[in-house]
């Protein structure tokens, strides 16, 4: 990893933050940290990406972070469209690279894809001269969402080496943990993953991670504590017998968050389950910055967006 | 023997008499490597001659690699042709004459999925792989589960073979885990094994009467051992690899607890009992303490097993050419396996060539079909990555890819003795040649190793003393004699 003097970008495509150095992840924060401003005026645009095609690729369905790059391609004046899996050839049978590849002769710039199945947006970027961005992609990674997060706790901690962060919940599945493991491992945090041992996939340690297996252990001390959306219909009953069991054991309410750093905050990516993995007294209180994740989402996918099509021109 | 193919040419007529000269005979049926001469008579081996000249031993650099024919009484073989007048001479300076080598585990995909493989393909990708018999598993379309297509399988192999065919019959009905197939009819027909591969048997009850039963006509259970509950969703191996890509995993406990459930009932039923691709260090373990117990069980590990593991998944970024079932396992497995290749634990080497449809692979992960060819790129594999950094001896690797499957599924191949059908393979273990799935004989293209350059390679085949004649490859070298 070269040190994070400035930093050029190079990348195509943003597939995940595995790949990424710390001066690129940098780099996006701080292109975040100057379109944060835009979200703020009255007339919310600016012309950078005007000429500029972007397609929603959305084959898993998505409120939060569709509408997210959604606003975040019109304040940049990007002309964008939106294909969703329900109504599209997909539902029709064609495969995934076909799609691509039809899409790829309309000539779009950028193509941002969610979708069920781990490594789709890899296939995409193999097959595809536009730049991807991966909103998501099966259990794998979500690295719009952990840099949002990466930019929530930054504008509230100034930091992100030494701090404590947890982590609750299914992280089996979770690619929200995944993307948020690689990102604060690289910039110095210390992570503690925490959940029933059911939820908790083998060899995640090798990540560079800490194990816990309850609550109390893993709020202990922590600057920051992500919960995650539990989803009984996903992981069937073998892994929780009832929500109500869960909530029991692993659900954070006031109570629980002493032996927490006195400026905790409060993360969830949404979409949340009141009284299931969080209690309302706890995402509606004095630490939660749930909502402001949403806010900042919008910035830090203007960073990635203008990024990747500045590649594209150079390139071309 | 069941069957004798159609696409044998060139010398060694039947009636005529072949010297297959100069190459380095290894036998381990018995015992033999070094400068040995192998004449063949009327489809059989007749003798094995040691020269008391070392100068096959050392080879010379024979460029063309397809061995020189020289007819006996003709002007250019005059010197030996006065002996030995109507022998046609094959040069093998330079190479390893090996027994034909057998593959006990393909999928030929005919009937039902000719798109795939056919058996015309399927055994002319063996014969470029070095092989002369392959066994092919039972989960066509429909099902090999009854004697018209075991007899249907060995048909099609008569009039477009390249290789011997061996039909591997059914465990269960429609391969659905409930009723015993109709094993002794398909075992007449010619079946040599049975095995429902593709799935499990599950149902324990099963399993221990097919054990009982398919004792009657001698013939070993094959079971492609996966618990179904375990391996779930699963793509890949469940590891720190599966939990980096956020892959479902299989984990190894879905194949050690079936291997040792079988082994619990194999310890009542008596029989035969073969793991058919084993996977992990456990399930290793298991069939070695079995075997100190000297239960009848034998098991097969495939070459891709040996050489990569799940970290190629993440490597390859993807690659739906690293899935297969069972899935590409952890360092700590494959060096078992390893292991159980050197201490004699593993009886055969068998590819599980799986053709798959380039769309069909060219899908998300998740999505694709589980398998890989492996015909045409066992051998230089093994020759690259087993026996060129010291694993095993060459010696040892014809045992597991000849002696061994013709042992497991009692074959009348895998030895060199007189009298034995002379099925025979010629390698060129320094012989360096890149892997280019575009050029592959098979009907399908689904390999992780395409581009790998490999040191070893095979040369020719001899099925019943004739000479197999492929069809030109744009990217072969032209094999002399033809």
């Amino acid at each position: 990893m070269s040190p994070a003097s400035p930093v050029r970008w190079t990348r195509e495509d943003l597939l995940g933050i595995a790949e990424l150095s710390p001066g690129e992840i940098e780099l996006i924060l701080d292109t975040a940290e100057s379109f944060r401003e835009v979200g703020e005026r009255p007339i919310k645009k600016v012309p950078t990406l005007r000429g500029k095609t972007v397609v929603n690729l959305f084959f898993e369905s998505s409120t939060r972070t569709r509408s997210s790059f959604e606003i975040a391609e019109k304040r940049l004046s990007a002309d964008n469209l939106n294909f969703s899996a329900s109504g599209s050839a997909l539902s029709k049978g064609e495969s995934l690279v076909d799609t691509a590849l039809n899409l790829q002769a309309m000539a779009p710039d950028l193509i941002v894809i969610r979708h069920a199945h781990a490594g789709a947006p890899h296939l995409l970027a193999k097959k595809l001269k536009a730049g991807v961005i991966n909103a998501g992609d099966g259990a794998h990674e979500h690295p719009t969402q952990a840099l949002l997060d990466a930019y929530t706790i930054r504008r509230h901690k100034g930091r992100l080496a030494g701090l404590k962060v947890a982590i609750v919940g299914d992280i089996e599945h979770s690619r929200v943990v995944r993307s948020n493991i690689h990102l604060l491992t690289k910039m110095g945090a210390r992570v503690t993953v925490a959940g029933p041992r059911t939820m908790m996939p083998v060899g995640i340690e090798r990540l560079g991670v800490e194990v816990a297996y309850t609550l109390a252990e893993a709020v202990r001390g922590a600057d920051v504590i992500m919960m995650l959306r539990i989803q009984l219909e996903r992981q069937g009953r073998m892994a929780i017998p009832s929500i109500k069991e869960y909530f029991e054991i692993f659900g954070l309410t006031s109570a629980r968050l002493a032996g927490a750093a006195e400026d905790v905050i409060i993360m969830h990516p949404g979409p949340m389950n009141r009284g299931v993995e969080i209690a309302s007294e706890v995402a509606d209180g004095p630490y939660s910055v749930i909502l402001e994740q949403v806010t900042h989402g919008v910035s830090v996918r203007m960073a990635v967006l203008y990024l990747l099509s500045g590649v594209h021109e150079e390139t071309a | 023997m069941p069957v004798t193919t159609a696409n044998a040419a060139g010398p060694g007529a039947p009636s005529g008499r072949l010297l297959i000269a100069n190459g380095r005979l290894i036998d381990p049926s018995q015992g033999i490597d070094g400068a040995h001469d192998l004449l063949i008579e009327d489809g059989l081996v007749a003798e094995v001659v040691e020269r008391t000249d070392r100068e096959g031993r050392e080879g010379r650099n024979d460029r063309d690699g397809g061995g020189r024919r020289r007819e006996g009484g003709g002007g250019r073989a005059g010197r030996e042709g006065r002996e030995r007048r109507d022998v046609t001479v094959l040069d093998a300076a330079g190479l390893v004459v090996a027994p034909g080598l057998i593959d006990m585990h393909v999928h030929l995909r005919e009937p039902g999925q000719e798109y795939k493989e056919t058996v015309a393909t399927g055994t002319m990708a063996a014969a470029a792989g070095g092989f002369t018999a392959v066994a092919c598993m039972a989960n066509t379309e429909p099902v090999n589960d009854n004697r018209s297509v075991t007899e249907h399988i060995l048909a099609e192999a008569r009039r477009h073979g390249y290789a011997r065919v061996h039909p591997i019959g059914a465990v269960s009905k429609q391969l659905a885990g409930q009723e015993l197939a109709e094993i002794g009819e398909m075992v007449r027909a010619g079946a040599v094994a049975v095995s429902d591969d593709g799935r499990p048997v599950m149902n324990a009850e099963l399993m221990r009467r097919a054990l009982l039963y398919a004792r009657h006509f001698d013939v070993p259970v094959i079971q492609h051992a996966e618990d179904l509950d375990l391996s779930g969703k699963g793509v890949m191996h469940e590891g720190e690899w599966s939990t980096r890509l956020g892959l479902a995993g299989i984990p190894g406990a879905a194949e050690d607890v079936m291997v040792a459930r079988d082994l619990l009932l194999l310890e009542d039923t008596g029989g035969r009992y073969h793991v058919a691709h084993l996977s992990t260090a456990r399930s290793l373990e298991l069939v070695r303490r079995a075997r100190r117990q000297e239960l009848p069980v034998t098991c097969e590990v495939t070459p891709h097993h040996l050489v990569l593991t799940d970290e190629e998944v993440a490597r390859t970024v993807f690659s739906t050419q690293c899935k297969m079932k069972p899935p590409l396992r952890s360092e700590r497995d494959r060096r078992a396996l390893l292991a159980g290749l050197a201490d004699g634990t593993v009886d055969a080497i068998a590819s599980d060539h799986a053709p798959h449809h380039a769309d069909e692979k060219d899908v998300e992960f998740d999505l694709a079909p589980f398998g890989i060819l492996g015909l045409e790129t066992t051998l230089g594999l093994c020759l690259d990555r087993l026996v060129r950094p010291g694993v095993i001896s060459l010696s040892r690797l014809v045992e597991l890819l000849s002696t061994g499957p013709a042992r497991v599924l009692n074959l009348p191949g895998g030895t060199l003795r007189p009298g034995s059908p002379a099925d025979v393979t010629l390698f060129d273990p320094e012989g360096e040649a890149t892997v280019k799935a575009a050029a592959f004989l098979s009907r399908s293209r689904n390999t992780p190793f395409d581009g790998w350059v490999l040191k070893g390679r095979p040369v020719a085949t001899l099925v019943g003393g004739r000479r197999i004649e492929l069809p030109r490859r744009a990217a072969a070298g032209g094999a002399a004699g033809a």
